[in-house]
């Protein structure tokens, strides 16, 4: 087998599991019950380890069966804990850790006589995939973790497209889906089932360990990325199979773990969209806030400006005017001055900054909205002396439509509750 | 039986165990009332990649202080990542926990790898895993038990403040409390922990150590001084046996064997603390079925002769279950035990009150009649749906309650008239 074709097999395995892992993740992620996913891939261990016990051989189908099992044991001993006034964390804490501790000492006392390794089992190797062939009557098919992955990935996409919609109300309003007579609990239980199967099949290729972090880290990731669910899922799913192949490129380079450096970009990947995400990232959250508030504070310096051209016939300032009369600090003055003259609405000369037409026009049109917005309060019965700072505030965010309905809401006036004339619509 | 003490190197291993288990015990308590028992967890495998940096960067050698430093700046990061990802995105806190634990994890996996490619021991990661407390020396051991008394004074020394914030932190901020400090220091306190017990019982079961005491413990006591003395010395006693049953075989760990037997603990807790326990609900469920069917019995038999005004008339069972909507095997049940009492006649099928039965209906009935009156005239019910809520409440009515509703009775003029006495009263 070339390297090509084995990098291929290992990057195929990866994707599978972090597809399929992705598929019931979202819901996990949705649901809020994350760490019950996680505590299901912790208490898989003595599944395999009974399993194994019990048909003496490290049976995929005895496995899968043992998994099933646990994964139903471990959700109904949690509800059950959680019903007997347990709290829900300290449930899931002491049932999981419990199950795992006699995983532990099953392997212990029983695992090595088939290479039962605990190593194998925690972090798996994927990189033995390519030479772990399934054969059907002699001929070879491809990689036995392909086949296991690719099936759970099939099975995932089709119990969530068969139940998307009780799956989607569930999540989102479980009193709504009980009220409509949903089979919630089967629903719940479902879910767990193929968590514990996703779980199974993934241990042997990234171990159970790291299979948590693809159940949960590509749909918390797509859940910053989008609002709908059918985005969500497909998007996790993306994210899980790039993080598979940018994982395997790492851990070339580095030489170390594959399915740890699979994980680690997971993580990554969710930092970059914690961060950078166009709707919910971080540092884009930070810049919006930012050219809001030079925005404001920009329209606030051109009210000034008009005001003082206005009132005081005085047509040009300096920066350091503007700061001092509307209690700025130096530097905001002086940038909010920068942008204003290099978007054209202030001219600067020798140093001193007056309103271009364009800047009067806008600030026309700020004034038209301030005092149709008091003229509208004063219509709803506010004192005289409750409608300026309100006004102040809003007038930065009427839409010209707004203002436009504003001015039929008020009867097309002429002029303000202070008398001042308000410029019409040009 | 105390063969097993003898060896000095179990000994220290007893003493680590112990130390820790009781530490866990009462930090544990705190954090599972600050709903943070899984922080523990997320903590314990994020530390693995502090090891590991901890180690390439004293290269390579094994040195505990150092790397249980490192563990614990990265716990601390980890803990500072969970809350930087629940409070600055719409991420809830349990996938916040559920990525810092795996992510953190893998990419100590990476380093570990890397770290075995140059030369490393392999015997590392399962010792951080499972815990080797077989192989703990002298020297480790003190410092844990240093690092865990220190832990653990702290948290006693700020025993009421971190109450405060566990119970009403709103209004330990009204007190002008520094809240924010305190929950930091509560999760600095838990990382220390979960660094210190990392060596003995491994990442995954240092978790257990953090929560099942407290919870075994919360079964037995509804106050905070108890439960945290009680979580520490259930804490303390897994370790002993933990340690004990590891003795008993070469291949076993101490670790699983400390959490399977605070697990005991707390299975032991779940099914027998009297009064929140499994097996005194199920008691006090059964007190009460029987106590509400005996009376409900005698009001039906009460009601029925009242109608009829037949006091001595003997009543066929059919009857009496009719009334109560039962099947009549119970209510023959019922009659039984209630002649067993000596409340109730009944023979052949049929049944009526005896003397001590109509007094002790006639009370019941009484009661039932009260919160009836009480539901039409003070909460304005209808006439007609004032039997169902009457039928649950005549049967948990205490003495007081009773009183108040007889002065109710008075004010509205309804109380049965007594004739006033026809000669004179002595005295």
């Amino acid at each position: 087998m070339t390297d090509f074709m084995s990098a291929f097999w290992i990057i195929l395995t990866g994707a599978l599991v972090a597809g399929a892992c992705a598929l019931a993740g979202c819901f996990l992620v949705l649901r809020r019950l994350a760490m019950l996913g996680d505590a299901i891939s912790h208490a898989i261990l003595p599944g395999i380890v009974i399993a194994f016990l019990l048909t003496n051989s490290m049976n995929v189908l005895s496995m899968f069966v043992g998994a099933a099992a646990v994964g139903l044991l471990t959700t109904f001993f949690v509800q059950w804990l959680n019903s007997s006034g347990v709290q829900n964390d300290a449930a899931l804490g002491v049932t999981f850790t419990s199950l795992f501790a006699l995983g532990v000492v099953g392997v212990s006392l029983f695992g090595h006589a088939v290479h039962l390794d605990l190593d194998c089992v925690l972090y798996g190797e994927i990189a033995y995939t390519p030479f772990d062939p399934l054969l059907w009557n002699g001929r070879y098919l491809g990689p036995r973790p392909v086949w296991i992955n690719g099936g759970l990935f099939l099975l995932n996409l089709t119990v969530i497209t068969l139940f998307y919609k009780e799956f989607k109300l569930a999540a989102f309003d479980p009193d709504m889906a009980k009220a409509v007579g949903l089979p919630v609990t089967f629903l719940h239980y479902l879910l767990m089932i193929l968590v514990a199967l996703t779980t199974v099949g993934a241990f042997e290729s990234v171990g159970v360990i790291l299979v948590t972090a693809m159940l949960i880290t590509p749909p918390a990731t797509a859940y910053l990325l989008t609002e709908k669910l059918n985005r969500m899922l497909i998007f996790s799913v993306a994210l899980g199979a790039l993080a598979s192949l940018l994982g395997y490129l790492i851990s070339v380079q580095l030489d170390c773990s594959i399915a740890g450096a699979m994980a680690s970009v997971c993580g990554l990947l969710f930092a970059a969209a914690f961060l950078f995400s166009p709707t919910h990232g971080l540092v884009i959250r930070w810049i919006r806030m930012r050219r809001l508030r030079h925005r404001v504070a920009d329209e606030d310096a051109l009210l000034w400006a008009h005001r003082q051209w206005e009132t005081e016939a005085a047509h040009s300032f300096t920066a350091g005017q503007l700061g001092e009369s509307l209690q700025w600090l130096a530097s905001e003055a002086h940038a909010s001055t920068r942008r204003l003259n290099l978007s054209g609405l202030l001219n600067l000369e020798k140093g001193r900054f007056s309103l271009s037409e364009s800047g009067h026009t806008k600030a026309l049109g700020l004034i038209r909205a301030h005092r149709l917005y008091e003229t509208y309060l004063d219509e709803l019965g506010y004192p005289p002396d409750h409608q300026h700072d309100p006004a102040d505030r809003v007038e930065h965010h009427l839409s010209p439509g707004l203002v436009g309905e504003l001015e039929k809401a008020t009867e097309h006036p002429d002029k303000d509750p202070q008398g001042k004339i308000i410029p019409t619509a040009e | 039986m105390t063969a097993w003490l003898n060896d000095p190197n179990t000994r220290w291993v007893l003493t680590g165990c112990v130390m820790l288990g009781a530490c866990s015990g009462l930090l544990g308590s705190f954090a599972m009332l600050r709903r943070r028992s899984l922080l523990g967890d997320a903590l314990a495998h994020a530390a693995l990649p502090g090891i590991c940096l901890a180690y390439l960067i004293s290269g390579g050698q094994r040195s505990l202080p150092l790397m249980m430093a490192g563990a614990f700046l990265a716990g601390l990061l980890g803990a500072f990542c969970v809350q930087a990802v629940t409070r600055y995105s719409r991420i809830k806190e349990d996938a916040a926990l559920g990525m810092v634990l795996t992510v953190f994890f893998a990419f100590g996996i990476v380093l570990l790898t890397l770290i075995l490619r140059t030369g490393g021991q392999k015997a590392g990661l399962d010792k951080f895993l499972f815990g080797q407390a077989a192989s703990l020396v002298g020297s480790d051991v003190r410092i844990m038990v240093i690092c865990s008394l220190l832990a653990g004074l702290v948290a006693i020394g700020l025993y009421k403040e971190l109450k405060l914030l566990c119970f009403d932190p709103g209004f330990a901020d009204s007190l002008g409390f520094p809240s924010a400090w305190l929950d930091a220091l509560l999760n600095l306190l838990i990382v220390a922990i979960v660094v210190i017990g990392l060596q003995a019982v491994g990442v995954v079961l240092m978790v257990a150590l953090l929560i099942t005491p407290a919870a075994a413990a919360r079964y037995w006591t509804d106050s905070l001084s108890r439960m945290v003395c009680l979580a520490g010395a259930i804490g303390a006693f897994s370790g002993a046996l933990g340690t004990y049953f590891s003795t008993l075989a070469p291949r076993l760990a101490t670790g699983p064997l400390i959490v399977l037997s605070a697990a005991v603990f707390f299975l032991l807790s779940l099914f027998l603390a009297p009064r929140r326990g499994l097996a005194a609900k199920a008691w006090r469920g059964w007190t009460l079925r029987r106590k509400v069917a005996r009376e409900n019995t005698l009001r039906s038999i009460f009601e029925w002769a009242e109608r009829e005004n037949a006091w001595n008339q003997p009543i066929p069972v059919e009857k009496i279950a009719a009334r109560r909507g039962q099947n009549p095997s119970r209510t023959v049940h019922n009659l039984t035990l209630l002649a067993r009492e000596g409340l109730v006649q009944f023979q052949e099928g049929k049944a009526y009150l005896s003397e001590a039965g109509r007094g002790e209906a006639h009370r019941v009935t009484r009661n039932h009649r009260l919160w009836e009156m009480y539901l039409m005239h003070e909460q304005e019910l209808r006439s007609d749906h004032v039997d169902r809520d009457a039928d649950i409440i005549e049967h948990v009515l205490n003495p007081d309650t009773v009183a108040e509703l007889e002065e109710l009775l008075r004010q509205h003029g309804l109380e049965p008239q007594r004739p006033p006495s026809p000669h004179p009263l002595p005295g």
